[in-house]
């Protein structure tokens, strides 16, 4: 076969078994979209803005455990992609990212729409290529493919210069059909005498706790962690991107952890004698203040990152790893042992976890006349069964997401957490909705966040993608709103948007559903209303409570026993 | 402490800049970085000083072995080892007296001369850093024109090599 290097990459993306391609044609890639007009097997879906597009692939990687693809032109179409791509590395999502470049003889002369794509993104991808020979384009995207999803997964870009791509230049074409990189071996195997310890430092801990996080889901590990988790009968808490990995509705799960975890969790984590990280990486959120970050424990980490273990708290047994060879390896040795998982007696332990639960830390006024967000989610929560996907941006109702809608199933909790990208949720719900078309797909945003990729309302309608978008519209960027309150003496410093859109008229533009909430009594059937209305996006813009704040709240240098509590959570707390 | 890390990456352009810019965008410190082809043409060899705690030089090298490109690496000042640096120092010397006592220098440092002017001296000097550093040291301050430095290399000692 022969074929053009606009037709290779085509060809590629087919050999990779891409369905969508999220993108948008520019100079540098016309050669590209010819070849793309030209076939039916590798679907395009137009954003109108190209942070929508990484965005909106990083969800439907999210999703489905697949790559996301996207095509963008060089130059403005890169650099606004750039914060998609950084979005996707922090949070280790696999994307391949195929951005145009200006053509080989005219590189570094600042040619028009021309910029440094390999250099601007080296340092928030795993890996970027230029490719400068046609010959050596199906062997490097084949190698991006292999990058971006094995070991720990991330985005990789592969900038192609347009003459490259030339439509008369056609060469013989074959597609790698392995790759190997001498350079790259992700280690997968966990060290047997190192599991060996772990279990036994598991089965003598009297105060154990099981941290686990985004790796988990990223691993497909969620059935191992839960028969694990279940074998020890250990409590559970997870990070922000590990939600779902283990059934929230599970006794066993204490909450969410970190600087808007649980109560019960941060207690946990604190007292605990033994901790287990599982696909975790310690981020500053999670672990308020280094020094005091579970002062009593010994530590096992398991992960795929070497360069993740004792990146910032030393560890006692390090695993290096895939989780769920390791996590069955785990299982095999203590069921096949003389220790059972109940030798020690650790009832008492649970009974402590249970006073602190007692303290009903993410209370709030259930009678307030203004709508208080976290009613909407936990509203949500029912309407949908608990079955949806629910992607947000980034803030106060991201947190509320996170900590009132109890996820029991990995990858439907979409969200940035890492680079805490505003914007994320709407491209993000667009990406999951085309993956799961029969699904219920939510988007928790806020007023501010959800103009930062609005745009992407039109593409909703054109390629008849309905997702239901949860304004939670405080009329501020809530969560600084928050932190000035607390922080800054309550000087409320360019956090309140004084002109917003009619939101419900801005929906109706886009061709949605558009309605405004007032009234706690309006919430549910609003919602109902929403879900029933299954072909068209609707929009509900719901006019929540201004005052409310995100509790507990661990504020940034503090430990995980000095939270913050909600007004009228008492706390009785007896420091560990 | 200060750490000598060699490395083996793949000779792509582009290579050199994802090392750099490991090291500027963690915040790592970089004494000296050399690098050039080995025997084998698709492979560079990197030597690169850095200084830090156990923990810090334990990230590096986590975080340079995770760069696709890099292929293998080692602490080498972890092992036996011998170090070099080479430097040519320029030395503007005029009357006889001086030229006798650059000349008597060079002698006792096993430098070599490489140039000569009837002004000048263009000096080679190799050795570890501490002997560069005492040879520019006793020279006259005033009479140094410039001084150019290599950065360290290293190897281990014995049949041990970084290689493939």
């Amino acid at each position: 076969m022969e074929l053009s290097g606009a037709e290779i990459v085509i060809q590629c993306l087919k050999e990779e078994g891409v369905e969508f391609l999220f993108g948008y044609p520019g100079g540098a890639v016309l050669h590209i979209y010819d070849a793309l007009f030209q076939q039916d097997a590798v679907k395009h879906i137009l954003v109108r803005h190209e942070q929508g597009a990484t965005h909106a692939a990083d969800g439907y990687a999210r999703a489905t455990g697949k790559p996301g693809v996207v095509l963008v032109t060089s130059g403005p179409g890169a650099t606004n992609a750039v914060t998609g791509i950084a979005t996707a590395y922090m949070d280790s999502i696999p994307l391949v990212v195929i951005t145009g470049q200006v053509p080989l003889p005219v590189i570094g002369s600042d040619a028009f729409q021309e910029v440094d794509t390999v250099g601007i993104t080296r340092p928030c991808v795993k890996h970027n290529f230029l490719v400068k020979d046609v010959t050596r384009l199906a062997e490097t995207m084949k190698k991006a493919f292999y990058i971006a999803t094995t070991g720990r997964p991330g985005p990789v870009v592969v900038d192609i210069p347009k003459d490259v791509t030339d439509p008369n230049r056609k060469i013989p074409f074959e597609y790698p059909k392995t790759v190997s990189l001498r350079s790259y071996n992700p280690q997968v195997r966990g060290h047997r005498w190192q599991i060996k310890k772990a279990v036994d430092m598991l089965l003598g801990a009297k105060r154990p706790m099981i941290y686990s996080g985004g790796g988990v889901v990223l691993g497909n590990a969620s059935a191992a962690l839960t028969r694990f988790a279940r074998l020890l009968g250990f409590p559970v808490t997870q990070t922000l991107m590990g939600l779902g990995a283990f059934p929230s509705t599970d006794p066993r799960f204490v909450g969410m952890l970190g600087m808007h975890g649980t109560y019960e969790a941060n207690m946990a984590m604190h007292a605990c004698d033994v901790l287990i990280a599982i696909g975790a990486r310690f981020d500053d959120r999670v672990t308020g203040k280094i020094k005091e970050f579970c002062p009593h424990a010994r530590i096992i980490h398991i992960d795929i990152d070497p360069a993740s273990i004792s990146k910032t708290v030393r560890v006692d047994i390090p695993i290096v790893g895939e989780i769920t060879p390791v996590l069955d390896e785990m299982c095999e040795i203590i069921n096949s042992g003389d220790i059972k998982p109940d030798t020690i007696d650790r009832s008492g332990w649970w009974e402590q976890i249970r006073q602190w639960r007692g303290l009903d830390c993410l209370h709030y006024d259930r009678n307030s006349e203004r709508i208080k967000p976290q009613f909407v989610i936990e509203q949500l929560y029912e309407v949908t069964g608990g079955n949806a996907y629910v992607t947000s941006d980034v803030g106060q109702h991201q947190m509320w997401a996170a900590q009132f809608y109890k996820f029991d199933l990995p990858r439907r909790w979409i969200n940035s957490g890492g680079l805490g990208t505003m914007g994320f949720g709407l491209p993000a719900a667009l990406g999951v909705k085309l993956a799961f078309p029969e699904a219920d797909v939510a988007c928790v945003t806020g007023e501010a966040s959800i103009q930062m990729c609005i745009q992407e309302l039109a593409t909703l309608l054109q390629y008849r993608a309905p997702v239901k978008i949860i304004n939670l519209n405080n009329g501020y960027m809530g969560m600084v709103r928050q932190w000035q309150e607390f922080i800054y003496e309550s000087r409320y410093s360019h956090s309140y948007l004084e002109t917003l859109p009619d939101f419900r008229k801005l929906a109706e533009a886009y061709g949605h559903v558009g309605m405004q909430i007032k009234t706690p009594a309006d919430v549910r059937p609003a919602l109902e209303e929403a879900f029933r209305l299954r072909d068209r996006t609707v929009f509900m813009d719901f006019i929540t409570d201004p005052a409310e704040n995100v509790y507990p709240m661990i504020e940034a240098g503090k430990a995980h026993n000095e939270m913050r509590m909600a007004p009228g959570v008492s706390d009785t707390r007896e420091l560990a | 402490m200060r750490h000598i890390i060699s490395i083996l990456i793949e000779n792509e352009s582009g290579a050199l800049s994802r090392v750099a810019g490991l090291f500027s965008a963690r915040g790592y410190n970089i004494e000296s970085l050399t690098v050039a082809p080995t025997q084998d043409e698709s492979l560079s060899r990197m030597t690169l000083v850095t200084l830090g705690s156990d923990e810090v030089i334990e990230q590096i090298t986590k975080q340079l072995n995770k760069l696709i490109d890099v292929v293998k690496l080692i602490d080498i000042t972890a092992h036996e080892h011998i170090q070099r640096e080479l430097m040519l120092v320029k030395v503007l010397s005029v009357d006889n007296a001086a030229r006798q006592e650059v000349m008597r220098l060079v002698d006792i440092f096993r430098g070599r001369t490489i140039d000569v002017s009837p002004t000048t001296f263009v000096i080679e000097v190799t050795g570890e850093k501490s002997k560069l550093d005492a040879f520019l040291g006793s020279l006259e301050s005033g009479s140094i024109i410039e001084v150019v430095r290599s950065g360290v290399t290293g190897v281990m000692r014995g049949e041990r090599g970084l290689t493939l």
